[in-house]
């Protein structure tokens, strides 16, 4: 039955989406799912993790394992699934404030360790689920219902953070380009290290800024302006650009060791795995030590 | 008579090198034969500020580090002067004369002086200051009538073969000072019943939580570098690539317990250590392990609290943080380790309750526990895992349940990667297949069953757990009542009482979570209780009258940081029989 080749409609899950009509997080879900579909990746050998926002909510329309864990800590519990059992496909998911506000810590620390897996944000830039306050992508200025007369911060740049803290595919998708979205997506998950793919969401119900109109105004690909994506400084440059010009595609990509493959103690193959009848004498062995 | 047991310590600043030099005494007295409670009395600063190691052995078991010393080692002035009010007449002080002058006025007339002129005992061999640590060592080895050739084994194998010309020399300064002290030294009527052919283990109970834990088969340790759980994170570290096991320092204790619970609904036995900072950063997680009914195995390592309290010192001040860890209403199991031994086999057993149960098992050690060294005689090796029920092949139906309701309230459990089993796991509240219930489709029934499914593992746990033991006569004036590390110094009063022939007995409550119901039974016979406890507000004793309604009548409370001592405990029973 494995055999047979798999169609988009096996990746879904029969729930139906809890998003606003319009809402920027369906062509993710789309994207994911045709990802999926090109790479006929068996679903039981995929975990799709997420923590809590609209976006988050996304791990129950994939039919794949989902964790659906706790606010801002996805990548943690992703990054645990590797370590656990690193044959399996792991993607985090979830919104700007999971992953970029209350999650930062863990993501920048992620991507230092170059875990294998495929980190997806949904990007709107406002706190959607608690009913529009500001986000740490939210623009200095913004007025949302947190800052009336307008936000005070500048912004989190996760492409930025990314390129300077050893993720090795970092790149950047919109929900007003499916297909472009879909092709990205699905390099992200062929790619061997950590890969972020921050995807330009927009929230059609609380953020009346950053539209699909105010986007496709902006957006260009790296690719028509043949940008290299294995120089690390030119990617710096192009993390910086937004407001009047904004690029979308691959900004980075690098072959490098990920930490599974650097850990002893995954030598032997998934933790999943290893025998437990022999523990006992390991301990004993070493409790020589002590005498 | 001659006494055969003794008490020494050693005093100095901190980067004296006092660890070693205990823990030179400690495998010389234990490869002896000897049993040995070791306790380390430090501050959070790594040169200078003021610690002493206190080393006690017998050829019987000993339960506590002692209360009065026989030898001081002093290694500076401050310390001689601070530490002699705590030796016994008749016993002694081995210092460097040629660096501390004592003044004779403060010291007690019975207290033997033993100045060792290190200059001139070692002037042939070398100069470094630590030296000092080992001509003291060797001389107390003669006053203590111990074998010589035990003791350079073992400095044989603190050294090893890499350090050859450190090994020689302290070799040397050894002899040269077991020499002094023959020659130069008053003779000591001690005789320790030694047995060179019987060589006793000695371990901390954090050694022993780590190494229960290589028995139960964990694969994966995570933890954030915090006083007095890090010794964990350094051992398993340090055997990591001898067991297999993953061990990860993150970048916070949040980190740290989602990703061993990631580990863990992979299906690699997972676990966590930190002491209560950390224990409160990894708080909301341990509410979704019990959510998404991932095991797991959380030490808390207590320390003197609130906030960041007395990081080095002990206390046991956090049973209604975990009590009461996470929001919401789930099962959760508390298990409080009583000694060295007992760590070992308690880490074994919350792997099993993780498992089986598909929880989260907290274990509350302290940092007396976690840090002090104890003789053990060998422990079972036959270490028995319980995975729990797990589902391996494809449902006949076709149709996983994840969450399935069961007589049990546990249902079985199927890793990523099982063919037919796919799944949600999720924070929010959801059905028996996983699917989420909480805002948009809303199911009150279901989250009723569910909610009741989840809870009813909590009855089966308990019947698991082996019942409440009381130790003494069951015809007692007076019940003791006390949990954790406390157990060994209790375990000595109480050996005091009955050779006193005091009518003293005492319950030990490991199990704090499940409440175990043969409590209730053996405190309404009782016919005056004491509580004994490391804290300021009671919290076992609240926690008693919470599940039982019964009310203990008299308390002893201790929070300054240091363990219970033997006399505290008789005064105070004295005080109410």
């Amino acid at each position: 039955m494995e055999t047979e080749s798999k169609k988009i409609s096996d990746y879904k899950t029969n729930t139906t989406p809890t998003w606003c009509p319009g809402c920027g997080d369906f062509a993710v879900l789309r994207g994911v799912l045709s990802a999926l579909t090109e790479l006929q990746i068996n679903s039981k050998d995929v975990v799709v993790v997420s923590g809590i926002g609209c976006s988050s909510n996304i791990t129950g329309f994939i039919n794949s394992y989902g964790f659906h864990g706790l606010h801002g800590r996805a990548v943690p519990v992703a990054s645990g699934i590797r370590f656990g059992n690193h044959n399996l496909k792991v993607i985090a998911t979830g919104g700007d404030g999971d992953g970029y506000g209350i999650g930062l810590g863990h993501f920048i620390h992620a991507m230092r360790r170059n875990i294998d897996l495929t980190y997806i944000v949904m990007n709107n830039q406002v706190y959607g689920l608690t009913t529009g306050q500001a986000s740490p992508t939210s623009d200095k200025g913004m007025l949302t219902k947190s800052t009336p007369t307008g936000s005070l911060e500048v912004p989190v740049n996760p492409i930025a953070l990314g390129l300077i803290s050893g993720a090795t595919y970092i790149s950047r998708g919109f929900s007003g380009d499916p297909s472009h979205l879909a092709m990205i997506t699905k390099n992200a998950l062929t790619h061997k290290g950590f890969s972020l793919v921050d995807v330009l969401s927009p929230c059609v119900t609380y953020n009346k800024i950053q539209t699909y109109e105010w986007f496709r105004e902006r957006v260009y690909k790296l690719e028509d302006e043949k940008h290299n994506t294995r120089n690390l400084d030119s990617a710096i440059k192009k993390a910086h650009e937004w407001d009047v010009k904004i690029p979308i595609g691959v900004f980075y990509e690098a072959n490098q060791a990920t930490y599974e493959d650097d850990d002893p103690g995954l030598k032997n193959g998934p933790l999943v795995e290893q025998p437990l009848d022999n523990t006992g004498n390991m301990s004993k062995e070493i409790m020589k030590e002590f005498i | 008579m001659s006494k055969t047991e003794v008490v020494l310590r050693v005093a100095g600043a901190a980067g004296d090198g006092i660890a070693s030099s205990g823990e030179a005494f400690a495998k010389i007295c234990s490869r002896s034969g000897l049993h040995l409670l070791a306790y380390n009395s430090y501050q959070s600063v790594i040169r200078g500020g003021f610690i002493w190691l206190q080393i006690r052995a017998s050829h019987e078991k000993v339960f506590t580090h002692g209360n009065k010393v026989d030898f001081l080692i002093a290694l500076n002035q401050r310390e001689f002067e601070r530490n002699c009010v705590d030796i016994v007449p008749g016993g002694a002080i081995l210092y460097n004369s040629d660096k501390i002058k004592p003044n004779k006025d403060k010291i007690n007339e019975n207290i033997i002086l033993c100045p060792l002129p290190v200059g001139q005992i070692i002037k042939d061999i070398g100069r470094n200051p630590i030296l000092q640590n080992t001509v003291a060592l060797g001389a107390l080895i003669k006053l203590l009538d111990l074998d010589f050739e035990n003791m350079a084994n073992v400095i044989r194998d603190y050294f090893g073969k890499k350090k050859q010309t450190a090994m020689e020399v302290n070799l040397q300064v050894s002899k040269a000072g077991y020499d002094y002290a023959d020659k130069n030294l008053p003779q000591f009527d001690f005789k320790l019943e030694t047995d060179l052919d019987n060589k006793r283990p000695v371990l901390t109970g954090n050694q022993a939580l780590s190494l229960g834990s290589i028995s139960a088969g964990c694969k994966f340790y995570a933890a954030y570098p915090m006083t007095p759980a890090s010794s964990i994170l350094h051992w398993l570290s340090a055997h990591s690539i001898q067991t297999g096991m993953v061990v990860k320092q993150a970048e916070d204790e949040i980190s740290v317990i989602n990703m061993a619970i990631g580990a863990s609904f992979a299906g690699a036995r997972s676990m966590v250590g930190t002491s209560g900072g950390g224990f409160s950063l990894m708080t909301e997680a341990i509410g979704l392990a019990g959510q998404t009914e991932t095991p797991l195995v959380i030490i808390n390592s207590m320390r003197g609290g609130p906030s960041t309290g007395l990081p080095t010192k002990t206390e046991q001040a956090d049973l209604f943080q975990a009590i009461g860890a996470s929001q919401g209403d789930f099962p959760k199991v508390i298990i409080a380790p009583s000694t060295v031994e007992d760590c070992y086999y308690s880490t074994i057993e919350a792997f099993n309750l993780a498992d089986k149960y598909q929880l989260p098992v907290i274990l509350l050690s302290d940092l007396f526990l976690s840090e002090h060294m104890e003789s053990v005689d060998s422990f079972n090796f036959d270490a028995i895992i319980d995975r729990g029920e797990i589902v391996t092949h494809k449902p006949s139906d076709n149709a996983y349940r994840r969450y399935k309701f069961t007589p049990t309230g546990v249902s079985p459990r199927a890793f990523p990667g099982t063919s037919g089993t796919i799944f949600q796991a999720t924070s929010d509240e959801h059905d028996d297949f996983g699917n989420v219930i909480s805002d948009v489709f809303t199911d009150p029934e279901m989250r009723t069953k569910i909610m009741d499914k989840r809870m009813k593992k909590m009855d089966f746990v308990k019947k698991d757990l082996p019942i409440p033991k009381l130790y003494g006569t069951d015809d007692a004036k007076l019940t003791l009542v006390s949990w954790g590390s406390t157990f060994n110094v209790i375990r000595e009063s109480m050996h005091f009482f009955s050779q006193e022939n005091l009518p003293i007995n005492h319950l030990h409550i490991k199990y704090l979570a499940p409440f175990q119901s043969g409590i209730q039974k053996i405190l309404e016979t009782s016919n005056d209780t004491l509580i004994i406890e490391g804290n300021f507000t009671g919290q076992l004793s609240k926690l008693i009258t919470m599940e039982t309604g019964f009310k203990i009548n008299h308390t002893l409370f201790k929070y300054d940081g240091e363990p219970f001592y033997t006399e505290e405990i008789i005064d105070k029973v004295r005080d109410i029989i």
